[in-house]
This record gives C-alpha cells, structure tokens and sequence, in this order.
C-alpha cells in the first residue's frame, strides 16, 4: 500500500486513521491517548476500520500498533485482509502486533473475572514494539460474558484507565444489533457511548434493493467535527469516507486555457471551447448523439495526446468504438496506445456511492486528464436519487478539484423535456456544470432532426443560435438553420431551402447577365448611330464650306471678268459718283 | 486407576492482589482441600509480573484456572465458586 500523508499530519491531539474522508470529518483523526467506540451491525466494516487505523499508524505515523481480536483470529483476519494489499506480515515484525483473545469455546466461567491479564499482555507488548495504537476488536464478545453491567462498566473503565495512563490511543469496535446506533443508548452496552471520548457510528442499509454504507461521528469531546452522516465505501483498498466538499476547493486554479469540443463548428458557437478542468454537461433525449458529442470529444483529447478515460454505463465499450467509427470519430488507435480507456461500467455493480469510488480509482490510476462520463444519469439508477445527486455533485467536484475536464451526458426524459428543456437534469447537475448543451429533436415534415444548443457556458460568450447538428460518415458537423416565418427550419426542409435559394440565384444571376447582354447591344446600336450622324455631320460641313468657296470663287470671277471687259471697252475708270 | 488416585496440577493466573484475584486463590485452596488433599499441586502466576507466559498460555481473563494433569487441559474463568458444575469440569466428582 502506498502511504501518502495528508495534508491534516499533525494535528495536535489527533491520531490520523488515514481513512479518505474521515480524517477531514473529524478534523484530523481519532483522539490521541483517548478511547473511542466504533459501533455498528454486523458487516459493516470495524475490523477494516480497525485495521486500517492500526496500519496507517504503523506505516505514515511511526505509531506501532496493536490489534486485540476477541472475534476471529489473526490467522483469519490476515486470510481475509490480504486482499486489500497491506502488508501486514511485514509489518508484524516490527511495528504491527496482533493478540489473540478469542475465548475458548471449551471455557468454564465460574464466578466473576476481570481483563487483568489482557492488560497485563498489552503492557508487554506495548513495551515491546512500543505501542502507540491498540484496537479492541469486537470487545462485546468478552463484555457479554462478564455477570453485570457493573462488571462490565468496570472493565471498561479499567481499560480505558489504561489507555490513558499508557498514552496509546485506543479504539473498540462493538456490535450493535439495531439497524441504527441511535437506539444503542438503550443496548447493552450503551454506557460505552458515555465513558468513550469519541463514538463512531457504523450503518449499513439497504435502500430500495441497494445497499448504503455510511459513517457518523456521534460524539467527539473537545474537538468539532462533521455531524453528518457520511456515505462510504469499502473499496479494494479499504475504507473511502465520501466528503462533501474537499477541504481546499476553490483555491483559485482556474483555468483560462480551452480544449476544443472536438466540433469545430461547435467551439466557434462556445467561443473557443471548452475550458480546461470545467464540468460539460451534454442533455438530451435517448438518440440525440449524445455520445456522439462526448465521443467527439475523447477523440480530440487524444489528438493532443491527453490521457483519456471514457466510461460507459449504456453500453460495451467495443460497441461505443465501434458505433463512433460510424461518424469518422477512430478511437481504436488511442486505444491501443493507451492514450485512451474505455470502462464499461455496466459490470461495475453497486449503488451511486461504489461507483463514484470506482471511477476515481480508475481515472487516478489511468492518470486521466480528460474524462467523458456517458451518461451520468445512470447514477439516479443506483440507489435513491438524492444519494445519486450527492453523488453526482461529488463527481463534479472531485473533477474541478484534480483539474480533469469533464463531459459528462445526461438522459433526460420525454416528460421533463416539455417544459423546455425540463426542469433540469435527473440528478440537478444542470446547476453546477460550467457549461450546458442541450440536444433536441424537431420533428417537423415527417422528418427527425437534432439541434444543439447552449443553454449556458460560464465565462464564455457563446452563441445563442439553435444549430443543427448533423453526423455523417464524414464526421459531426454542425449547419446553421433557417428560420422562415417564424419557423425553424431543418433536414429536408433547410435543404429545399437552401436549394431554392440557389437556384432563385442562377436565375438572378442568368437574368442580369441577358440585361447587360442586351443594354451592350444597346449602346452599340447608339454608338454606330452616333458615329453615322457624325459622318453626315462632317459631310454637310464640307458641303457647306464648298458652297461658301464656290461663292467666293464666283464673285472673284465676276470682279475679274468686269474689269477686263472694261478694259476691252477701253471705258474709263468707274466713277464713284455713277452710283 | 481413577482420577482421585491422581496428582492433579494446578496453574492458577491471577492480576495483581485484585478482590477476584484474591478470591480465586481462597476459593482454590479451599478446593483442595476438600477434595485432593495432599494430592493437587498449584502453580500462581501474576499476569502483571509474567506477562509473556499469560500471552503464551492465552490467557486474557483473570482469574484463569488451568487443569494441566490430569488430562485433558482445562481452563476455568473466574473466582471458581463452588459448583457442581466447576466440580465436573475439573473432573472432580461431586461430594467424593
């Protein structure tokens, strides 16, 4: 098991269990050199609890550690834990001890005793490998022999007398036959809950066919805690305490960088994209291509070379490779590269809670950065919803807090899709995603056609247009929509339109193309015109500047032919005064 | 041979001078006398003191009473008032 200190080392007065979660619920651990009770029905998990306590002293808090089994024997316990892969043989050389003190089937009481010589065989032990931590595990099996409450409420004092004298931190599982510890005042052993300095309530229910572990802290003297009830889980490496809130959300990380949707048209319409490490939430009705998007999605991922989880609770993940392959969108290379992986998570079986745990073990594991979650509706499946909508919510949390974009898609049905858009998602995500994109069918004509739109993306402008998204083998496109008279046009419909309006534009264009033919004709006629009257224009002025020399020339004639016949006559010079 | 003809041998394990302890003692004694006088044989151990030896014989209740002869072993828990039922697992036989 690899150890990882949290970052609640240290805390004064606490002894860290190292348990996911608890340690935050109770503000660093366990009371140190104090006893706690930790109580709840059978199964439901205190020798793991006990356990874990003990191995995480041992191994992160140099806190060697004792277990007392009064129930199974080691030999048993260590069977049965080694599947959580803790190293408890090794540990048992040196920092890690376990006692056996299961009474014998074949004991004889007679008469009143005392657990002197367990004291006795923890002090030498204690001594021994220096013990910091004892568990008492199922401590109820050796109170029920003792004659009287009196007896019993006197062991318990001298043990926890011990622990305090001892400085060792001690921690005594008890089981409760009640479903719930709050009647476990009138039990038994109630007293146990008023001598301890903290309670720890163990719950195991099963709520419509679907069990539900939860974890309460009753009392804790001195310190504050988290009262609440506390889902968890017993994953395969022991207890995970699911918290609301991780301690230090919101420590101003956020991201300006953006990833593309995978659609290009589509990061134009979010103005870039997604941004790095939000919460995508894809809405729609069965068929919408939901997982189409988020597909498209996963696949520009790997294109950058992130590493990739996709988990799909509808269906096979080589039958989500396969159907996306349908829409140009190969994610069989990312696959065997190991860039991507796909979980089915129809075979992980358990409630809201288990499936949470899972999918973060797997996503760390994998060292995802982007996670596509298809489709997170399927949570509300497994359980009560309002565990599925903590759970969801969690989900989301966990995510923005790792910094792992996330897409997720959610189902919603017929009826909540009337009142546009419905009142929200199942699980009431629709509130804490960053950005939300809601796919719809019209049927209009005969015809089924998907629009997409964005009913919000935080910090982003995005479009506020209704697109049509349309897949073909080619890929996943998105095409703008005509809206005619009011009403929204798509498929076959946008099609005609579109066909119309190109053909009314061949039309316009053959149309002005005659107009200029026949206007060039026009003017061609005109200039011919205009150069033929030019012509006559030029004619009728030579014509004019002949009549006017001919004039001239004649007259000069007629001056000549006087003088000259004058001349002939021999008259005398004209006289001046004759006229 | 019967078991009354038999040494019987004892390990008694107590906590320190607390009142069961005290009484498991007494109560032994007393015992003994009574039915194996001369015959029993008694061997006290303080768990305080020898702590290793109560975790080898597994012992975590105090008073423990050990029958280690005759065969088989048996153990007995708590301040052995006088019972039939003491008497037969310590295969002593009633009022003998």
């Amino acid at each position: 098991m690899r150890v990882v200190r949290s970052r609640l080392a240290g805390i004064a007065g606490k002894a860290q269990t190292g348990i996911t979660g608890f340690d935050e619920i109770t503000r660093g651990g366990l009371p140190h050199g104090r006893t706690t009770l930790l109580s709840g029905g059978p199964g439901s998990g205190k020798t793991i609890f006990g356990l874990q306590f003990l191995i995480y002293g041992a191994q992160a808090c140099s806190e060697p550690g004792i277990f007392v089994a009064f129930e199974e024997s080691s030999k048993r316990i260590v069977k049965n834990f080694e599947s959580f892969g803790w190293p408890l043989a090794a540990l048992q050389r040196k920092s890690f001890s376990f006692i056996d003190a299961q009474p014998s089937s074949e004991l004889i009481h007679s008469g009143n005793f005392d657990l002197g010589g367990m004291l006795a065989a923890l002090s030498a032990k204690t001594r021994q490998i220096g013990a910091r931590r004892v568990v008492f595990d199922a401590l109820d099996v050796v109170l029920s022999m003792l004659p009287d409450a009196t007896a019993r409420k006197r062991e318990i004092r001298r043990l926890h007398d011990w622990l305090m004298v001892n400085h060792v931190s001690g921690l005594i599982t008890a089981k409760v036959d009640a479903e719930d510890g709050i009647h476990l005042a009138n039990h038994h052993f109630g007293f146990l809950q008023f001598m301890v300095d903290c309670s720890v309530v163990l719950n195991h229910r099963v709520n419509l066919g679907v069990s539900q572990r939860s974890i309460r802290v009753q009392k804790f003297r001195g310190s504050s805690f988290n009262e609440d009830e506390s889902p968890f889980v017993i994953g395969a490496k022991g207890f995970d305490v699911a918290i609301a809130r991780k301690a230090d959300l919101g420590n101003g990380k956020a991201s300006f960088a953006r990833v593309t949707s995978g659609v290009k048209r589509l990061d134009t319409m979010l103005g870039g994209g997604y941004y790095r490490g939000a919460s995508v939430l894809i809405t729609g009705l069965p068929g919408t291509a939901k997982t189409t998007l988020s597909g498209a999605f996963a696949e520009s991922s790997c294109q950058r070379g992130e590493r990739t989880m996709f988990v799909s609770f509808d269906s096979d993940s080589g039958q989500v490779v396969r159907n996306l392959k349908s829409v140009n969108i190969q994610l069989t290379p990312y696959l065997k590269s190991g860039c991507l992986k796909m979980v089915s998570a129809r075979n992980i079986a358990g409630n809201a809670e288990t499936l949470l745990v899972h999918m973060k073990r797997l996503v760390t594991e994998h060292r995802a950065r982007c996670l596509v979650i298809d489709p997170v509706s399927t949570l509300s499946k497994a359980g009560n919803e309002l565990t599925a909508h903590a759970v969801a919510e969690r989900l989301l949390d966990w995510a923005k807090f790792e910094g792992i974009t996330l897409v997720c898609t959610s189902l919603v049905d017929e009826a909540s899709n009337q009142s546009q858009y419905g009142a929200g998602t199942p699980l009431q995500i629709s509130t804490l995603a960053d950005t939300w994109i809601h796919l719809n069918y019209l049927v209009q004509s005969g015809e089924r056609n998907r629009g997409i739109s964005i009913i919000k993306s935080r910090g982003t402008a995005h479009s506020n247009q209704v697109r049509e998204l349309i897949l073909s083998d080619a890929g996943v496109t998105l095409a703008d929509i005509y809206t005619a008279g009011g009403e929204v046009l798509m498929g076959t419909l946008r099609w005609e339109k579109e066909r119309a309006e190109l053909v009314a534009q061949e039309v316009a264009d053959v149309g002005s193309r005659l107009k200029r033919v026949s206007l060039e004709a026009e003017e061609a006629i005109l200039r011919v015109r205009a150069k033929s009257l030019q012509s006559e224009l030029e004619a009728k002025q030579i014509e004019k500047a002949l009549l006017l020399r001919t004039a001239q020339s004649r007259k000069r004639e007629f001056a000549g032919a006087r003088a000259r016949m004058r001349k002939l006559r021999g008259a005398d010079a004209p006289q001046q005064g004759r006229r | 041979m019967t078991p009354r003809k038999k040494k019987f041998k004892f390990r008694l394990y107590i906590a320190g001078d607390t009142q069961n302890s005290e009484l498991a003692r007494s109560n032994l004694s007393i015992l003994c006398k009574k039915y194996l006088l001369n015959r029993s044989e008694t061997e006290v151990v303080d768990v305080f003191l020898e702590p290793d030896r109560a975790l080898a014989d597994g012992v975590f209740m105090t008073p423990t009473l050990v029958k280690l002869n005759p065969h088989p072993v048996r153990k007995v828990v708590g301040t052995l008032i006088l019972s039939p039922g003491l008497l037969q697992t310590l295969q002593l036989e009633g009022g003998a």
